[in-house]
């Protein structure tokens, strides 16, 4: 697949805020792309300088290899779904989504058709005479995503398309944009706060911080092989040991050693990661010795559906970890808080991260 | 049946009292005006010979017309450059005290303003006429236009320009598209009002006209002829411009009710 998005060194300040700090980002073709992080992070400011509506202070972005600074906003062939939607409060439906066609001198019965067919793609047939604030926010938020598409950009931008949402309605646009995006094969690039969105809809996913791609790859990977310990805290759940990188492991400062793989030097301070449904629970010690295993006393238990969350305090690890274990596990049926379980791992499961500072807890 | 509570029953009769003293007056005008005689102590019977007596009276017709030339330019004029302002002062976002320089013509006294605007004119030799009083209704027309356009882009989502923008539309294209569209009601209001307001301004008329009839304006007029006593003309003229503005306040008043945000 080609590139269809380079962007080179780019950064944007705003006074003494650093939103952007040298980001090289490649985004191919038909490609589902979603920019993560916390809020503040330079997300959205990447999507607004593609869209147009910033412009960075150094550094290069060029779309099919041609350069998209030099393209004035309402050039691009890049559409925007706002957050708030931003739709048209004075327009009906059906003018709201021929805007754009109107715009590029489309009349007729060609602007009649293609309206329609994008109004048909998101399940609007006969909505067209309503006003914006006649609609449900499901259908405000598909109106939206209809004006968006309608011009078949190479690159459609949506920025926290799903977050005014409520859970459930949530869940089905998710499996709705991925369709979509398969259906028209555009490029999405979707800004998201939420991992679990991230994780679900995207190809490939940027993990920014404070103006930079702390990781980047697919969700498997940043999942299974996260690069720091802020990649490893921010998608899903992760447990954290703390101690000093040795050959094996790592060393906590009980002693015990803990086997495991990663990039930290060896003797300076490092993180062991594990992810709570990584993690055996039983009764008695596990007969294996290849394992880390460890003894702890269950805080709390909580029971959802399919899972049971069961939080373990580890005294030799001076640590309170999460597990996940399957509601129907026969080795810890029964058990009740107070009680003491052993959990084990084994050591390729868990990865093993360099501590960039005292202040990662 | 429910029992109303004292405090209740004196509150009403409270507001009751404040609603006589406020339209007791006016509805006593209202009611002279189509009284036969003619004489504010004795009702002698309906009649509309009053405002048929307006019909014949051409200097009434002049002073009508000089007062529609001075409030629909002062107004066009004021409308337009009001809403320029509003939109600047809502784009660039000043400090608080240049913000606030923008209500200044609303709260200075009509008379130091008049007093004011007489010695800018005189201090350019400028010829008195009609035209300044249209200059002059201009300034102060300008900030009632901005206040009520600015209050109806508080809750004007920017982010609709940027979607214009991004579907192919120019800067220009997008504000009488988009913009001009979206807060038309707080225009056409401000419009209203500015109108409503110049209709009936005296006191920076007086101080700004030229000398004679051809830059008296109708409340001018009026003024001059109750100088000798109030004639039941002037009850029927005050009614006919009660009743107009009235009108245009009321128009005013629906056209910019907020709209619920989508």
């Amino acid at each position: 697949m080609s590139a269809v998005i380079e962007m080179r060194g780019v950064s944007k300040r705003f006074g003494a805020a650093i939103a952007l700090d040298e980001v090289s980002l490649t985004i191919r073709e038909n490609e589902f792309y979603a920019l993560l992080g916390p809020s503040g992070c330079g997300k959205t400011t990447l999507l607004r300088i593609l869209a147009g509506f910033e412009t960075p202070d150094t550094g290069d972005v060029s779309l099919d290899g041609k350069d998209l600074l030099a393209i004035r906003p309402n050039r691009r062939p890049v559409n925007m779904m706002f957050q708030s939607y931003a739709l048209f409060p004075h327009l009906n439906v059906f003018n709201n989504v021929a805007y754009g066609l109107r715009m590029d001198r489309v009349r007729g019965s060609e602007l009649q058709q293609r309206t329609r067919d994008a109004l048909a793609m998101v399940q609007l047939d006969g909505l067209e005479s309503r006003r914006p604030n006649q609609l449900s926010g499901g259908q405000r938020q598909r109106v939206a995503l209809a004006r968006a598409l309608v011009k078949y950009p190479r690159v459609l931008l949506l920025d926290e398309p799903l977050g005014s949402l409520d859970k459930k309605l949530r869940g089905q646009m998710q499996i709705e944009l991925k369709r979509l995006q398969h259906a028209v094969g555009i490029t999405f690039i979707v800004v998201t706060h939420d991992q679990e969105e991230a994780l679900e809809m995207a190809d490939s996913i940027a993990l920014m911080r404070d103006g930079k791609i702390e990781q980047e790859g697919t969700p498997e990977e940043l999942y299974e092989r996260p690069a720091s310990h802020f990649v490893a805290d921010f998608i899903g759940d992760m447990n954290f040991f703390a101690g000093t990188r040795s050959a094996e492991g790592i060393s906590l400062a009980s002693g015990k050693t803990l086997r495991g793989h990663g990039d930290a030097d060896a003797g300076s301070q490092a993180w062991l990661a594990i992810r709570p449904e990584k993690l055996a629970l039983s009764r008695q010690r596990p007969a294996t010795t290849d394992d880390n295993a460890m003894e702890g006393h269950v805080v709390d238990i909580s029971y959802s559906g399919q899972h049971l969350s069961i939080r373990l305090q580890i005294p030799e690890a001076d640590a309170l970890i999460l597990a996940k274990v399957d509601t129907a596990d026969p080795n810890i049926a029964g058990v009740e808080r107070g009680q003491t379980l052993w959990c084990c791992w084994p050591p390729s499961a868990s990865r093993i991260l360099p501590r960039e500072s005292q202040s990662e807890v | 049946m429910a029992r109303v509570r004292p405090e209740r029953q004196a509150l009403r009769a409270h507001a009751a009292l404040v609603y006589l003293f406020l339209y007791g007056p006016i509805a006593v005008l209202v009611v002279l005006s189509f009284n036969e005689s003619g004489l504010p102590t004795a009702w002698t019977g309906f009649s509309t010979r009053w405002y048929s007596a307006l019909a014949g009276a051409a200097d009434i017709h002049r002073a009508v017309l000089n007062t529609l030339i001075v409030a629909v330019s002062a107004t066009a004029v004021a409308t337009v450059l009001g809403t320029l302002l509003a939109l600047g002062l809502e784009r660039l976002k000043p400090r608080a005290w240049i913000d606030g320089l923008m209500f200044v013509p609303m709260i200075v006294p009509d008379i130091v303003l008049a007093i004011a605007l007489l010695s800018f004119y005189t201090l350019l030799e400028m010829t008195l006429g009609l035209h300044s009083i249209v200059f002059s209704h201009i300034v102060f027309n300008i900030a009632f236009v901005a206040v009520v356009v600015r209050a109806r882009l508080r809750n004007f989502d920017k982010s609709i320009v940027e979607a214009s923008i991004d579907l192919g539309a120019s800067e220009v294209g997008t504000f009488w598209r988009i913009t001009l569209p979206v807060i038309a009601p707080g225009v056409i209001a401000g419009a209203l009002i500015a109108f409503t307001l110049s209709i009936d301004e005296f006191v920076i008329a007086f101080f700004t006209a030229g000398a004679g009839p051809s830059s008296t304006t109708f409340p001018m007029l009026i003024y001059s002829m109750i100088r000798f006593g109030v004639t039941p003309e002037i009850n029927a003229i005050a009614t006919i411009v009660l009743f107009v503005s009235f009108t245009l306040i009321l128009i005013s008043q629906r056209i910019n009710r907020p709209v619920a945000n989508p």
